[in-house]
């Protein structure tokens, strides 16, 4: 398998870097080399973040070059259309329809219109946020759906069985029954 | 042989341990306070000896203290600690180290959490002559470690292991050696056995340690020479051409070489001082063309250009000109600066730009900064000159508080602030956290005092040093690995500095808040004001831990 390039963006204080870990983690169990890079500190205070990930047979460099990314995680629907500069015709957008409003004026609308036009037919917008809120009563776990989703739809070549195995690693023992749960939400 | 995923910075912890060392010391910054915290978070389990130290020049003092007492020491800190630290690092260099002593240093090319400047903090080597060894994944950051303290005890030298952001906080697989040290029954203790002879770089008899310092380096050059530090990745065929790379640009270069499809040599430089003149002179005799890849600036590229007089004249050296001397490298970069010099095509991606404002960092919702920054900014007259610091107490340049006039470094608020109020007839505030008040603002607080100034100083007590991410200061009545220490009083030490107007209030205290503001602002004598609170995020960690 050719390198797949993963970057999972949002605002600081989301989880990016637990789904990072998690994914990381699932690559390796796989068999997978992985390499990713994250970034904390300033950064994180809510606001822009990224991660990178890339998984394959041999990985090098843990940055995704602009333009080559295959999947983008979103965790919030602004970030992720700043994204959209990772992505080429072939990039899987999956993203969560979860607008966090920021200085700038804004609405969620046009952000949706804008992404909607951008990404097309590879665009996988889902109400992560409010389904889990709704079934689990936990917005939190709404990454984890996400990549609940990812697996069972094979946007990303990892298998549900190596992935559960990482949420158990990476997922302290008090949260990992909800944290399996949400993630098994997303099979339909 | 056991293999597990670790963040680079987690695994210099683990190699640090396996070295043996006894005793770790730092400042936190990002991107290294993971290292000083994975220390501390293990510290009294392992029996080793970890500190949060007040400031990164008490860092290293505290280490050379531990070195020269017999124990191996680890200092850690971001890029612009080294400056703190370098008025006490230059006469290391000059004394050597007894027992071995590693010092850490993150740069963080693209400046992604660090103010102040893109610092490429490997220009110190030649400033101190201490040696830099440069790892480029988490698995070279576990054996690196293991061998800086290696090289630092065979010829008593400090070694600093320079990393960067993208080496920081890389997580990859490292192959770890299968028996972690066992956990020490008790701390190991030194003995410092008094040789002034090395220990005091008193005139002359410095002149004579600048002289064996140079025959040291001198040695660690031949050492260099047949070190793993530096390897060769040949090509299938001879080439004309060949790449240079050290740090995690060496990943990149491999990266490159792999998309583009090329047989092409590198040379990787770990060590990055003293460099191995010979191996680089071989690597670039055959050679028609080289491409040097580091981060950020030109000083291997510099060092190749002199030697490839003695090697190779003809040769063509490529670095700065096709490779950006601003900001980290990546794949593709150094994939188009190849492409360039060996004159094939190379396809760039077509790139999208979504046309977004940029998403400012910010304080957090319920951050106590809110209301702090909102009675200075009403508090205020027109004119009032906003002096910025470092910590998370630097937001206040962002919309909407916007006030922030000059943000320089640790301490430097009252620092400038005090040029400002005696060079103008203008109102001063210099704003900074507690953290960094401990750290850098008490000497210019002496300064303010002492000469006559009349700044106010506003201080905004989070119980916390935030920004990095919670590290305990010596405000809080805790030591970095949770024990109880004495309680250091910031409203004590201004009145111990001779600060006459002092206030302490919550800030939700608003209207007190700007009616003192006001008022200390027409003091004829340095005032100082300190809006306590504690962080919002560490109020709901505790609430998670169940410690409130």
């Amino acid at each position: 398998m050719e390198t797949f390039n993963i970057i999972i963006v949002g605002v600081g204080g989301q989880g990016l870097i637990t789904l990072n870990n998690i994914i990381a983690q699932a690559a390796f169990i796989s068999g997978y080399d992985v390499k990713t890079s994250e970034l904390h500190g300033l950064s994180q205070r809510v606001g822009s973040v990224e991660t990178h990930l890339r998984l394959g047979k041999k990985v090098y460099s843990p940055l995704v070059v602009k333009g080559k990314a295959d999947l983008v995680l979103g965790l919030e629907i602004t970030e992720s259309l700043r994204a959209i500069s990772f992505s080429n015709p072939k990039t899987n957008f999956l993203i969560n329809n979860n607008y966090i409003s920021f200085m700038e004026n804004i609405s969620h609308k046009e952000i949706e219109e804008k992404i909607k036009l951008s990404v097309k037919k590879n665009l996988y917008l889902i109400s992560a946020s409010e389904i889990c809120k709704e079934k689990l009563q936990k917005e939190v776990v709404s990454s984890i759906y996400l990549l609940g989703y990812a697996v069972y739809k094979k946007l990303i070549p990892l298998e549900e069985e190596s992935v559960l195995k990482a949420i158990e690693k990476v997922i302290p023992e008090k949260y990992l029954e909800l944290n399996i749960k949400a993630f098994k939400l997303a099979k339909v | 042989m056991k293999k597990e995923i670790l963040l680079g910075n987690e695994a210099i912890v683990q190699g640090a341990l396996e070295a043996g060392v006894d005793f770790v010391s730092g400042y936190p910054g990002c991107p290294s306070a993971e290292i000083g915290q994975g220390f501390l978070d293990i510290a009294k389990k392992q029996g080793i000896y970890a500190e949060w130290s007040t400031n990164e020049k008490v860092a290293l003092e505290a280490a050379i203290g531990a070195s020269f007492s017999g124990l191996k020491s680890l200092v850690n800190m971001k890029s612009f600690g080294l400056n703190v630290c370098s008025d006490s690092l230059f006469p290391l260099a000059y004394t050597g180290t007894k027992a071995p002593m590693v010092i850490v240093v993150a740069d963080d090319p693209s400046c992604w959490s660090s103010a102040q400047s893109e610092q490429d903090s490997r220009g110190y080597a030649y400033l101190s002559r201490i040696p830099v060894i440069e790892p480029s994944d988490p698995q070279e950051a576990y054996e690196f470690t293991k061998l800086a303290f290696e090289i630092s005890e065979k010829f008593n030298t400090p070694v600093i292991l320079r990393i960067t952001t993208r080496m920081a906080h890389q997580r990859a697989p490292v192959s770890l050696i299968k028996n972690p040290p066992l956990p020490r029954l008790r701390r190991a203790m030194g003995e410092f056995v008094k040789n002034p002879h090395q220990f005091c770089t008193m005139p002359p008899r410095v002149l004579e340690m600048k002289k064996e310092l140079l025959e040291k380096i001198e040695k660690i050059e031949q050492y260099a020479e047949k070190s793993q530090l530096n390897k060769i990745d040949k090509s299938k065929k001879p080439a004309k051409a060949g790449i240079i790379a050290s740090g995690v640009a060496y990943l990149h270069a491999k990266e490159a070489i792999a998309e583009l499809n090329l047989d092409l040599p590198i040379l990787k430089l770990g060590l990055f001082y003293p460099l191995p003149e010979k191996k680089i002179k071989e690597f670039i005799k055959p050679l028609k063309k080289v491409l040097i890849a580091e981060e950020t600036d030109p000083y291997i590229e510099k060092e190749i250009k002199i030697l490839a007089k003695d090697a190779n004249l003809k040769i063509e050296i490529f670095g700065k000109g096709l490779l950006p001397e601003i900001g980290e490298l990546n794949y593709g970069k150094i994939a188009k600066a190849l492409a360039k010099i060996l004159g094939i095509k190379y396809k760039e991606p077509k790139i999208a730009v979504a046309d977004l404002p940029r998403r400012h960092p910010q304080i957090c919702p319920s951050c106590p900064y809110w209301l702090a920054f909102s009675a200075i900014k009403k508090s205020a007259p027109e004119g009032t000159v906003f002096a910025g610091d470092i910590g998370c107490n630097m937001l206040a340049g962002v919309l909407p508080h916007n006030i922030q006039d000059f943000l320089f470094s640790m301490g430097a608020s009252i620092g400038i602030g005090h040029g400002v109020k005696k060079s103008t007839n203008q109102k001063v505030i210099a704003i900074m956290g507690d953290g960094t008040f401990f750290h850098a603002g008490i000497p210019a607080l002496i300064n303010a005092v002492y000469n006559k100034s009349n700044l106010l100083v506003f201080i905004l007590d989070n119980r916390i040093t935030a920004m990095t991410g919670h590290q305990q200061n010596p405000g809080m009545g805790k030591t970095g690995d949770g024990e109880d220490a004495p309680m250091l009083k910031i409203e004590d030490i201004a009145l111990a500095c001779g600060v006459k107007n002092i206030k302490v209030l919550d800030p939700a205290n608003f209207g007190e808040l700007e009616n003192t503001i006001k008022d200390f602002l027409n003091k004829e004598e340095v005032s100082l004001i300190i809006s306590r609170k504690i962080c919002a995020l560490l109020v709901k960690r505790q609430q998670k831990n169940g410690n409130i």
